[in-house]
């Protein structure tokens, strides 16, 4: 516990002491502050939510988060500081949490920064709180399901570049799985149940559930199970790579 | 027991290639041993081993009698590794990454600070103590390693070539200062530095090709020198035939070469049968047919020799 707070730590200042950080919250306001307004047509709807906020922040994920994912364990090992920190008396799952959540709480640093769209709404007109609320959690959940694949993708490979495209089309398999295109693929053949299983795996869906407001234990449970079994995974292959 | 790191047949293999193969060697409480092996003999390998980052293929490595397989945290516990090339967070200052470090390591409040003050003195850190290490010089780089590596006043040291990249008078800083703490620890250090050896370590273990080609005290290793124990004597070129034909007939010389010297002097070279020491009797047949001797030593033999005998291929 403590050895994962201390290397939380340790990974948390690294953000603010390189220029990653500002340029990672700069580059996410920025296309959030476009896509909502441009695309989302945020003023012209007329509505007093974020839905137009909301429903491009799986698309911008899709991009960013491998971005700030790709570096965990390749840059790590790449530069040989992976054995510095796994010969000091750190278990590696310690590590693999450690880092993970200093990520995740800087994807959620970077997230609430767009605090000043819900000032807006609520200048604007009587929006219903407790669903952007909702809205807020979902998709800093949807962060961290896509920050854990990214991050075990990473330690796979010393290579960034693979790291991150490799993270990018597994995380767009999960989010798309929901989808017709890919249900599609399974409906002629496969049983109903794998199809709902499938369905239930889509990022999209577990998303949507929970940005409509609707906080349902499934969608909690969805990527929440999903962080952990990535993270697993992740341990396993950092052992597995780490001599490599 | 005083074996603090015990290697125990710790074999590793990459595919095809055995890069360590059955290597066993035990360092005791007080001890220093030299780790001396040609490129890609297995030194590093071994090493990592030790330190529980490698897993192995065969074999055990404990410290501290703890096994560094079954229980690795507690085992590094009792470690101070320094990484080949000295690896860290480059976008660290040796402030942040040794506090990082101490607290680790469980080392809180005026402990640490009084800890990182000693060690900034000890390694000579203060002009760089607030600058990312990244931009530090490679000696620097390698002086905030070896700082992490004793910063918990560890029983077991494993340090891979720790005065790699240091000037001449950090070298001897570094000699220094593991010859202080070394009473009460285990110490290996790899190192090609052969003077390292016969200044620091109490034992040299040298491999080639993954196993072990010699175990013992550098004096020891010496003695297995093609010139160990050989007189060299300087003489006036026209005694030369003289001293060739009285020096022949000492008991246990079994040759006598000879080289060219400078200005008009012969180099003599008596080499004794199995290694004995000749000298007192050369001394005496000197005197006894007044040999016009300007100069007499006895040659230890050089270590150099003996690694390169030991580990060239076979
Ligand atoms: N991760 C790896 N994958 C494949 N082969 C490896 C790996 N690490 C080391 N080797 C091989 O194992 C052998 C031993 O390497 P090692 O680094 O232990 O040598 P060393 O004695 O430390 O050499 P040096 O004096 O150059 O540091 C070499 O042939 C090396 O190429
Ligand atoms: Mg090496």
């Amino acid at each position: 516990m403590r050895t994962t707070f201390l290397i939380m730590r340790r990974e948390l200042e690294a953000y603010f002491t390189s220029p990653l950080a500002y340029v990672f919250i700069c580059i996410f306001l920025a296309l959030a502050g476009a896509l909502t307004f441009y695309l989302g047509g945020f003023l012209e709807r007329g509505r007093a939510d974020l839905g137009a906020f909301f429903v491009f922040q799986p698309w911008l994920y899709l991009f960013l988060v491998p971005a700030l994912g790709m570096r965990l364990w390749a840059e790590e090992r790449k530069s040989g500081s992976l054995e510095f920190l796994l010969t000091l008396p750190v278990g590696t799952a310690a590590a693999v949490v450690g880092k993970f959540l200093a990520a995740w709480i800087f994807t959620g640093v970077a997230l609430s920064l767009t605090f000043p769209l819900w000032l807006t709404v609520n200048y604007l007109g009587n929006p219903d709180n407790g669903v952007i609320l909702a809205g807020y959690l979902g998709s800093w959940l949807m962060a961290g399901g896509f920050l854990a694949i990214s991050s075990c993708v990473s330690a796979l490979t010393k290579n960034q570049v693979i790291a991150f495209v490799a993270s990018v089309a597994l995380c767009f398999v999960f989010m798309m799985s929901g989808l017709e295109l890919v249900q599609g693929a399974f409906a002629g053949w496969a049983p109903a149940a794998l199809t709902d299983v499938v369905a239930s795996f889509s990022f999209l869906t577990n998303f949507d559930a929970i940005q409509n407001g609707v906080v349902d234990a499934r969608n909690l449970v969805f990527f929440g199970s999903l962080i952990v079994v990535s993270l697993t995974i992740n341990v396993a292959l950092v052992e597995l790579n780490k001599g490599a | 027991m005083d074996v603090l790191l015990e290697a125990d047949r710790l074999t590793k293999r990459f595919g095809a290639l055995t890069a360590v193969d059955d290597v066993s060697f035990q360092v005791r409480r007080g001890e220093v041993v030299g780790f001396l092996g040609p490129n890609g003999a297995g030194k590093t390998t071994t090493m990592r081993m030790i330190a529980g980052y490698l897993p192995v293929d065969a074999g055990r490595a404990r410290l501290c009698g703890v096994d560094v397989q079954q229980q690795p945290e507690r085992a590094r516990a009792a470690l101070g590794y320094l990484p080949e090339g000295a690896p860290a967070y480059g976008e660290m200052t040796p402030l942040g990454l040794l506090t990082f470090v101490a607290q680790v390591r469980g080392l809180d409040g005026n402990a640490r600070q009084e800890r990182l003050r000693e060690l900034r003195a000890y390694l000579q850190l203060d002009a760089v103590w607030r600058r990312p290490i990244e931009t530090l010089s490679k000696g620097f780089k390698r002086r905030v390693g070896l700082a992490q590596a004793i910063l918990h006043d560890p029983d077991v040291l494993v340090l891979d070539e720790p005065t790699d990249g240091l000037d001449p008078n950090q070298k001897f800083e570094v000699r220094k200062l593991l010859q202080t703490i070394a009473p009460d620890k285990a110490i290996l250090i790899s190192t090609h530095i052969l003077e390292e050896v016969e200044a620091v370590c109490d034992r040299a273990i040298i491999v080639a090709r993954g196993r072990i080609v010699a175990d013992g005290t550098p004096q020891a290793l010496q003695a297995r020198a093609i010139d160990h124990n050989v007189v060299a004597l300087t003489v006036p070129a026209d005694a030369a035939e003289r001293s060739l034909e009285e020096l022949r007939n000492v008991a246990q010389v079994a040759s006598v070469e000879q080289q060219p010297g400078s200005n008009g002097e012969l180099l003599l070279l008596v080499r004794p049968a199995n290694g004995a020491d000749v000298l007192p009797a050369v001394n005496a047949r000197i005197r006894e047919a007044a040999l016009p001797a300007l100069e007499v030593s006895r040659r230890r033999g050089r270590l150099d020799d003996v690694f390169r005998t030991l580990t060239r291929a076979a």
